[in-house]
């Protein structure tokens, strides 16, 4: 589908931040100033940017531990998410969740998910609450091929195309589970013929190319409105940066990373594209460029000074009456 | 006097069995009737048991702490003249007549009637043969039907005797309304269920609708008794009102309820539980605080019926506890000749249950 | 008011719950039984037969038949419940928390604290537990002392047909999660039930008997033991309180206390667990919080550390039952 040029700031805009939010935060975390554990994102910036560019703030996505790209592609507050990695009150967690637990139910995003597998299972739940209330919202599920292997994968495959759920489980293939290959863990010859054999329509796309992907994700959320059913995509990945932040990531050949950002860059084949076309100068995209990156330094400079969570803090949140 | 026994009473209809807290007589001692010989308690309320006549109470055939069935022997009166022989033989031939479990009467008989869209639930004691006109008793706040369970026997023997929860209360409609609302409900009830008149009785906020009816209606009602009534003056413990409508859980409601009492110790867990199955329905509480503003609207009460109480001419007892912390007896002054007032010593807001049977004869001394 | 079961009153709540709040909706195998089969639909109605008729009422859209895929009811009434809906989800035998503990444990109980108290969770795990069904060891667990330990559930265990009314209902209209747990030989135990819609609040225990002389902790089917044995020493002038917390989170320990206060000896009595249960938790409680007011040891009336077995005479070995309570009670007076 032909994109307005518009449009195309807006998905450029996307994925710059996602880009510039996890590049950053790499950068970031090697000062020592965010507890605890990351995972990066950046390299699969056009699988989320894509797949919710349709998706209205009603509609709903589950996540997976990788899930910072999820949620800016969401709508989350990125100064919000910044101070919630940092671990902030502030932050859109209350600092109690974390760079895993990001979510922001008021924009339909249901949390990223440090169990791997955890969104689908969830994802059907949101694609019920749409079909009983007949109100043609769509929920989406990312995993990884890592989870793509989990048995409540799998089960949740069959509960949607059972009870006919308006859900579109995207499955991001970015070669590897942790430290272990997809190839090796993954036994079937592709997540997407799995999907298939569960009785529903499934996709395979590249990606690396958003217009790829969102066609497959376009189709996929217009069947689910209509009442028809859910739909799988698989879209193939590159991960910049290791399974953690610090992962020395001695599984992957010295210069594989060095290569996917050369030839596999999403972000560079989204630039080429659109300023080929015409659509878009280059001169728009810098102009976005430097707005993006005002805006994360901002968010870095607003989360090192925030605060952090009053100890009281502690007890709170874990009913709402007890 | 030939050999009297005194047996376990039964308290309302869902009574089986009840346990002897204390004696307050001992073997030996020369009982006038009316006198309290021991003190009993059920699971619902603890009271105390009077000497059926005057006579020498011989023997107590139970122990403190013990459980017995209704009906059981509990002690025997007897005149001096009567041999131990004589006594021995009496408690070896003794049979347990009264109902037990299982008996006919022992499960409680609720009915329900639809008046003006609402449904009331009700219980009817009937007699064999009714010699006198019926009575209805209606409740007070937060109350329902079972609030008479040691007043409703008495008077059963010889008429039909209603108990008729109130709108929002027990087991009726979960609807509030002010007083003429209730009355207009109850005597909706009397039309559909006794078309002549009555003995009309209540309690608190029962007693309001009860003056509230005999005062629009007075060719219904017959006789009418107020126990610790309201609607005869301004003043009410809004602290009592607001903490029932408020206490959601039985640590919060049992002080409230307490207060009802002067013998504290009268309130039992049973008490409070019923309380709160009924409120914890839904609408219960709502129809209560609709009730509570309309009645008692900014802890005072709405209506003053004293001005009014001249326009009676049936027979009316007032009898109220002198240690009420809900309504304060007020001083009459000036009240006509068919008006009898009594004022039970060391007795709170709830005289029917705390001083039963001084209640009970003053009720019996003014049916119809 | 009528004489109803425990089976009956839970499906007047769910009733209720349904026509009252279109948001409700229940999921589970065989919640209806019979879809895609070639016979009768409501075959069913629940394993055990809770939510007969229901989908008669509301259709297959709110009493929906799952497959046996616990993780995904589990997850997906997770799912619904934070965001919008307020499903019961049923797990047939509580035993199979096994293959579906994660959207419990990790995710519902979780959503609130770790999203910084922005999600809301109205969901309701309907389950069954308890020993003495002859089912053998993976269908006859009570796993309860599980679910307690878990900030963010609630736990519910109704000892008679009025409580599962009115905690049901509470369940469905908390908007925590709630884990509530139905006794197997519970089910035709009748009680005194209102025809109306009536909610217990959690946290209140019942005292089911009251008695000076020794305080029986119980839950669920344990507490008929428990009243069993009161009625039975009270001849001997034995006066034994009975609480029931009936939920043991929250617990409500203040009423325990009081009356542990008051006897100054406390029996627990506790289906789920020889090691790790619930009363083992309350027992360590009223040490801290009433050791002054013990005047004997605490005694617990527990099953073996072993799992269920399935041979009858095994099983009734197994179940805590009256005799023990009674001797473990006459160990301290």
């Amino acid at each position: 589908m032909q994109l307005t040029s518009d449009e195309l700031l807006r998905a450029y805009r996307t994925m710059k931040s996602i880009r510039e939010f996890e590049e950053r935060l790499h950068a970031e975390n090697a000062t020592g100033d965010i507890p605890g554990f990351i995972h990066l994102y950046a390299g699969q910036e056009a699988i989320a940017t894509a797949v919710c560019f349709d998706l209205g703030t009603r509609d709903h996505i589950g996540s997976t531990h990788r899930g910072h790209g999820h949620s800016i592609a969401k709508g989350c507050d990125i100064r919000g998410m910044m101070l919630e990695i940092f671990g902030r009150r502030a932050g859109l967690c209350g600092g109690k969740g974390g760079s895993m637990h990001i979510a922001d139910l008021d924009h339909g995003m249901l949390g990223a998910n440090a169990i791997v597998g955890g969104a689908p299972i969830l994802a059907i739940g949101a694609a019920l609450t749409s079909k009983v209330r007949g109100d043609r919202t769509v929920a989406i599920s990312f995993t990884g091929d890592g989870g793509s292997n989990q048995g409540t994968v799998f089960e949740a495959m069959n509960m949607a195309v059972v009870l006919k759920l308006p859900c579109v489980f995207v499955f991001e293939n970015n070669g590897y589970g942790e430290a272990t290959g997809a190839s090796y863990a993954v036994g079937a010859p592709s997540i997407a013929g799995r999907a298939a054999a569960f009785g529903m329509p499934a996709t395979a796309v590249d990606g690396t190319d958003f217009f790829a992907v969102h066609d497959a994700a376009r189709a996929g959320i217009a069947r689910a409105r209509n009442g028809e059913g859910p739909s799988a995509i698989e879209a193939t990945a590159v991960r910049f940066h290791g399974h953690f932040e610090g992962d020395a990531q001695r599984y992957r050949a010295r210069d594989e990373t060095a290569n996917c950002r050369r030839s596999m860059d999403c972000l560079s084949r989204f630039r080429g594209q659109v300023t080929q076309s015409g659509l878009v100068s280059p001169g728009q995209l810098e102009l976005i460029d430097a707005e993006v990156l005002a805006l994360i330094d901002s968010a870095v400079s607003g989360a090192r000074a925030a605060a952090p969570p009053a100890i009281d803090d502690l007890l709170t949140d874990v009913y709402l009456a007890y | 006097m030939t050999i009297m026994p005194l047996t376990v009473p039964k308290w309302g209809l869902s009574m089986t069995e009840g346990s002897v807290v204390a004696f307050h007589a001992t073997p030996g001692d020369r009982v006038a009737a009316g006198e309290e010989l021991y003190e009993l308690e059920t699971s619902k309320i603890a009271n105390g048991v009077e000497a059926p006549a005057s006579g020498v109470l011989r023997r107590w055939l139970a122990v403190p702490g013990q459980v017995l069935p209704v009906g059981a022997l509990v002690g025997i009166l007897a005149d001096e003249t009567v041999s131990d022989a004589e006594l021995d033989a009496f408690v070896a031939g003794f049979v347990i007549t009264d109902s037990g479990p299982g008996a006919p009467d022992a499960a409680p008989e609720y009915r329900s009637i639809d008046i003006d869209g609402l449904s009331i639930r009700y219980q009817l004691l009937a007699p064999a043969a009714a010699t006198g006109a019926p009575l209805v008793l209606l409740h007070g706040f937060g109350g329902d039907l079972h609030n008479w369970l040691l007043n409703a026997d008495p008077p059963a023997a010889h008429r039909r005797v209603y108990l008729l929860d109130l709108p929002g209360h027990g087991g009726s409609s979960k609807v509030g309304g002010d007083l003429a609302a209730l009355a207009a409900t109850v005597s909706g009830f009397l039309r559909a269920l006794e078309p002549g008149a009555v003995n009309l009785g209540g309690h608190s906020l029962g007693a309001a609708v009860a003056l509230q009816l005999a005062l629009s209606d007075p060719s219904r009602v017959l006789s009418l008794a107020l126990i610790a009534p309201a609607g005869l003056g301004e003043r009410i413990n809004s602290g009592y009102i607001g903490g029932f409508l408020r206490a959601g859980r039985h640590r919060d409601l049992k002080p409230v309820v307490e207060m009802l009492f002067h013998d504290q110790g009268l309130v039992t867990r049973e008490m409070i539980e019923d309380l709160l199955k009924a409120r914890r329905i839904d609408g219960a509480e709502a129809a209560l605080r609709a009730i509570a503003s309309a009645v008692f609207p900014e802890g005072r009460q709405a209506v003053d019926f004293r001005d009014r109480l001249v326009e009676l001419a049936m027979p009316v007892l007032i009898v109220r506890g002198a240690e009420d912390a809900i309504i304060p007896p007020e001083p009459f002054a000036g009240l006509p000749g068919n008006f009898q007032v009594e004022t039970i010593p060391d007795c709170g807001h709830m005289p029917h249950l705390e001083a039963a049977s001084a209640v009970n004869r003053a009720i019996a001394g003014i049916l119809r | 008011m009528a004489t109803k079961s425990y089976r009956q009153a839970l499906n007047e709540a769910l009733a209720h719950e349904m026509r009252r709040d279109p948001d409700v909706v229940i999921m589970g195998e065989d919640v209806a039984g019979g879809a895609g089969g070639t016979g009768e639909v409501d075959a069913y109605g629940g394993p055990l037969g809770v939510t007969k008729g229901l989908i008669h009422e509301f259709g297959a859209g709110r009493v929906i038949d799952t497959p046996i895929t616990e993780s995904a009811i589990m997850g997906m009434a997770a799912g619904c419940a934070m965001t919008g809906l307020r499903p019961v989800a049923e797990l047939m035998f509580a035993d199979f928390l096994g293959v579906c503990l994660d959207p419990i444990y990790n995710q519902a109980a979780k959503f609130r604290y770790m999203f910084g108290g922005k999600a809301r969770t109205p969901l309701v795990v309907r389950t069954t537990i308890g020993a003495g069904f002859r089912a053998a060891a993976q269908h006859s667990q009570s796993p309860y002392h599980l679910f307690t330990s878990i900030p963010g559930l609630k736990v519910v265990l109704p000892s008679n047909a009025y409580d599962a009314k009115g905690l049901l209902i509470q369940a469905i209209r908390d908007d925590d999660p709630v884990i509530f747990l139905e006794h197997k030989l519970l089910y035709d135990t009748v009680a005194e039930v209102p025809d109306e819609a009536y909610v217990i609040p959690f946290g209140e225990a019942a005292i089911t008997r009251t008695g000076k002389d020794v305080t029986v902790v119980a839950m669920s089917r344990m507490v008929h033991f428990a009243n069993e044995v009161a009625d039975r020493l009270l001849a001997e002038r034995i006066a034994v309180e009975v609480v029931d917390p009936r939920t043991t989170s929250p617990l409500d320990l203040d009423t325990i206390i009081e009356s542990v206060s008051k006897t100054g000896r406390l029996v627990l009595i506790d289906e789920s667990a020889n090691r790790c249960s619930v009363a083992a938790d309350i027992a360590a409680l009223v040490a801290e919080h009433a050791f002054t007011a013990l005047k004997a040891p605490i005694r617990l009336v527990l099953p073996p550390h072993t799992p269920v077995p399935f041979a009858p005479i095994l099983e009734d070995a197994y179940i805590p039952g009256p005799a023990r309570l009674e001797a473990a009670i006459r160990s301290i007076l």
